[in-house]
C-alpha cells in the first residue's frame, strides 16, 4: 500500500494536498482496496461550500456506496467531472483521481502525516 | 454466535479473500481480482464459487411426494429421478417461509436446498408440517458445496469426470456421481444466468476439489468468485433472493414467481391465503437508471408526484455497465417504458421500467 509523504490524511481515509491556498482532495489507496471496484462518483458543484468533517459526497463500489467528508472547511473551486466516466481512476492511481479543489479554506479536520496514517491503517486493518 | 467456516475457509485466506460474515458464515465477499472481473470471468468463461453455507435437507418415505405438494407451492406429483424443481414455500398466510430447490433421488426420496440464511427456520418450520410416513433431516453439516459457473463449466469439469456422469439437461442432477475421484452430485443448476454446476461433496474432500478445479480450469479462464459477484450475477439473471425480492410478507406472485405457484393444486400452505389475495396490486419490476447514480435496496420509487412502489435490489451491472435495481410496484407502473424516479439518499434518480432478465444468455 502506497503512502505518498507529500499528502496529509484524514481517519475517514481522504487525502489533501495544498497548493498555494487551494487544496486537492481525494481518497487513499486503503480507502479505495477497501472498497473494491468503483463505479460511480457524486461530486459537489463549483461554488458549493463544503464543512470540514461533513460530507461534500460519495463515492459507490459495486457493492456499496460510502460517504467522502471534506478534511477543510472551504468552497469547491473545480470538481473533477472526468471521474464520472472513469471512476475506476480512483483504483488505479487514488493520489492522481482527485476529487474536488477547494479554495478559501477556513477550518481544518486534525490531518495526520504520512508516516502517522501508515501507523492508523495498520490499526485499524 | 460465532461465524461458522466453511470447509474451504483456509482457501479463501490463501487466496487474499476479503472475508466477511454472511449468513452466519466466515465467507470471501471478493478475491484481490474485484468483483468486476470475477463477475465477468463467469459471463466470458468461469467462475467457482464456495456456496458450502447452503442448506441441504432430505425428506423421504411412503408419503414424501404427497408431503411436499402440501409443503410447497410447485406440483412435485411428475418427476424424473435425478431431475430439480424450484419452488417458493409459503406460509399460511401466503408470504414467503423460503424459496428452494427439490430434487427427487428416487422413488419416496428427495434432496433440498434452502437458503443460509434460513436453514434453521426451514428445518422448524418443515419438521412441523410433516404429514404421513415422512422423516425429515438436516444434512447440511455433512456436505460442501462448489459452483462451477460459465460457458466453459462443461469443458473444466469433463477434465475430472466422466462425460457420461454429467447431466445434460438443464435442471438436473446425477447422484451417483464422482468428480476428481470424488463422490459427488453434480447437479447442472446455478445462481449465474450461465450454463454451470452445483457440486456436492463430502466436506473432507472439498479442499482437494476446489484446488484441483482451479487447476485443470486454469487454461479456460477459471478463477475463484466471492458473493459480491454472486449477487451481480444473479441481480442481473434477475433471480429473486430471500430477503429482497420476497419474504414473510411478499407473496410468491408479488414477486413475479406465479408460474411456480400451482393453484390447480387441491390444496397446499398458504393456497386459501393466496385465493383470498387474488391478483397481486403489486408486482416485481426491473429497473434501468437513467440518471445519475446507483439505486440500491430499500430504496422509494415514485411516479406522478407519490411513492408507488419500493427497491429490492441495485447494483450498478458490471456487464451492462449501467445501474439496475429491482423494484416492488403498483400493477398500473409495471409496464415496460414506465418513467419512474428512485429516491437514492435523498436525490431523485430517474428509472425506466425493463423486461427482466437484465441479462439473458445466448
Amino acid at each position: 500500500m502506497n503512502f505518498p509523504k507529500d499528502l496529509q490524511y484524514t481517519r475517514t481515509h481522504e487525502w489533501i494536498r495544498y497548493e498555494g491556498e487551494s487544496a486537492y482532495i481525494g481518497i487513499t489507496d486503503y480507502a479505495q482496496d477497501q472498497l473494491g471496484d468503483l463505479v460511480f462518483v457524486n461530486l459537489p458543484e463549483v461554488g458549493d461550500e463544503v464543512m470540514a468533517g461533513e460530507p461534500f459526497g460519495d463515492v459507490e463500489s459495486v457493492k456499496a456506496v460510502s460517504d467522502i467528508n471534506a478534511p477543510v472547511t472551504g468552497v469547491v473551486e473545480e470538481a473533477n467531472e472526468a471521474l464520472a466516466d472513469t471512476p475506476e481512476a480512483m483504483n488505479e492511481d487514488p493520489y492522481e483521481a482527485w476529487l474536488i479543489k477547494v479554495g478559501e479554506i477556513s477550518a481544518t479536520v486534525d490531518l495526520m502525516d504520512a508516516e502517522a496514517y501508515e501507523a492508523f491503517v495498520a490499526e485499524e486493518g | 454466535m460465532e461465524a461458522k467456516k466453511t470447509p474451504l475457509y483456509e482457501k479463501h485466506v490463501q487466496a487474499g479473500g476479503k472475508i466477511v460474515e454472511f449468513a452466519g458464515y466466515l465467507l470471501p465477499v471478493q478475491y484481490p481480482t474485484g468483483v468486476i472481473k470475477e463477475h465477468m470471468a463467469v459471463r466470458t468463461a468461469c467462475g467457482l464459487f464456495d456456496v458450502s453455507h447452503m442448506g441441504e435437507i432430505t425428506v423421504k418415505g411412503k408419503d414424501a411426494v404427497r408431503f411436499l405438494n402440501h409443503l410447497l407451492t410447485n406440483d412435485y406429483t411428475v418427476m424424473e429421478d435425478g431431475q430439480a424443481r424450484y419452488s417458493p414455500m409459503c406460509n399460511p398466510e401466503g408470504g414467503v417461509v423460503d424459496d428452494l430447490i427439490v430434487y427427487k433421488v428416487q422413488e419416496d426420496d428427495y434432496f433440498i436446498v434452502v437458503n443460509a440464511a434460513n436453514k434453521d427456520k426451514d428445518f422448524a418450520w418443515i419438521k412441523a408440517q410433516v404429514q404421513g410416513n415422512v422423516e425429515v433431516q438436516d444434512i447440511s453439516e455433512t456436505i460442501a458445496q462448489l459452483a462451477l459457473q460459465g460457458p466453459k463449466a462443461e469443458t473444466i469439469l469433463k477434465k475430472l469426470t466422466a462425460e457420461d456422469q454429467i447431466p445434460t439437461g438443464y435442471y438436473t442432477a446425477n447422484f451417483q456421481g464422482t468428480v476428481a475421484g470424488f463422490p459427488a452430485i453434480i447437479s447442472r443448476t446455478g445462481y449465474t444466468g450461465e450454463d454451470g454446476f452445483e457440486l456436492y461433496v463430502s466436506p473432507e474432500h472439498a479442499p482437494a476439489l476446489w484446488d484441483l478445479l482451479l487447476e485443470n480450469g486454469a487454461e479456460e479462464g477459471l478463477i475463484p468468485c466471492g458473493l459480491g459477484a454472486r449477487d451481480t450475477l444473479r441481480l442481473e439473471a434477475a433471480m429473486p433472493l430471500y430477503g429482497h425480492e420476497m419474504n414473510d410478507e411478499i407473496t410468491p406472485r408479488t414477486a413475479g414467481l406465479g408460474s411456480f405457484v400451482k393453484m390447480k393444486k387441491e390444496e397446499f400452505i398458504g393456497k386459501e391465503a393466496l385465493e383470498r389475495l387474488g391478483k397481486p396490486t403489486e408486482r416485481r419490476v426491473g429497473l434501468k437508471v437513467t440518471g445519475k447514480g446507483i439505486a440500491r435496496e430499500h430504496q422509494d420509487v415514485y411516479a406522478d408526484g407519490r411513492k408507488i412502489g419500493v427497491t429490492t435490489s441495485g447494483t450498478h451491472s458490471p456487464y451492462l455497465k449501467y445501474p439496475i435495481a429491482m423494484a416492488i410496484v403498483e400493477d398500473a407502473y409495471r409496464a415496460v417504458g414506465t418513467q419512474v424516479e428512485v429516491d437514492v439518499r435523498g436525490r431523485r434518480v430517474a428509472a425506466e421500467v425493463v423486461k427482466l432478465p437484465f441479462y439473458k444468455k445466448d
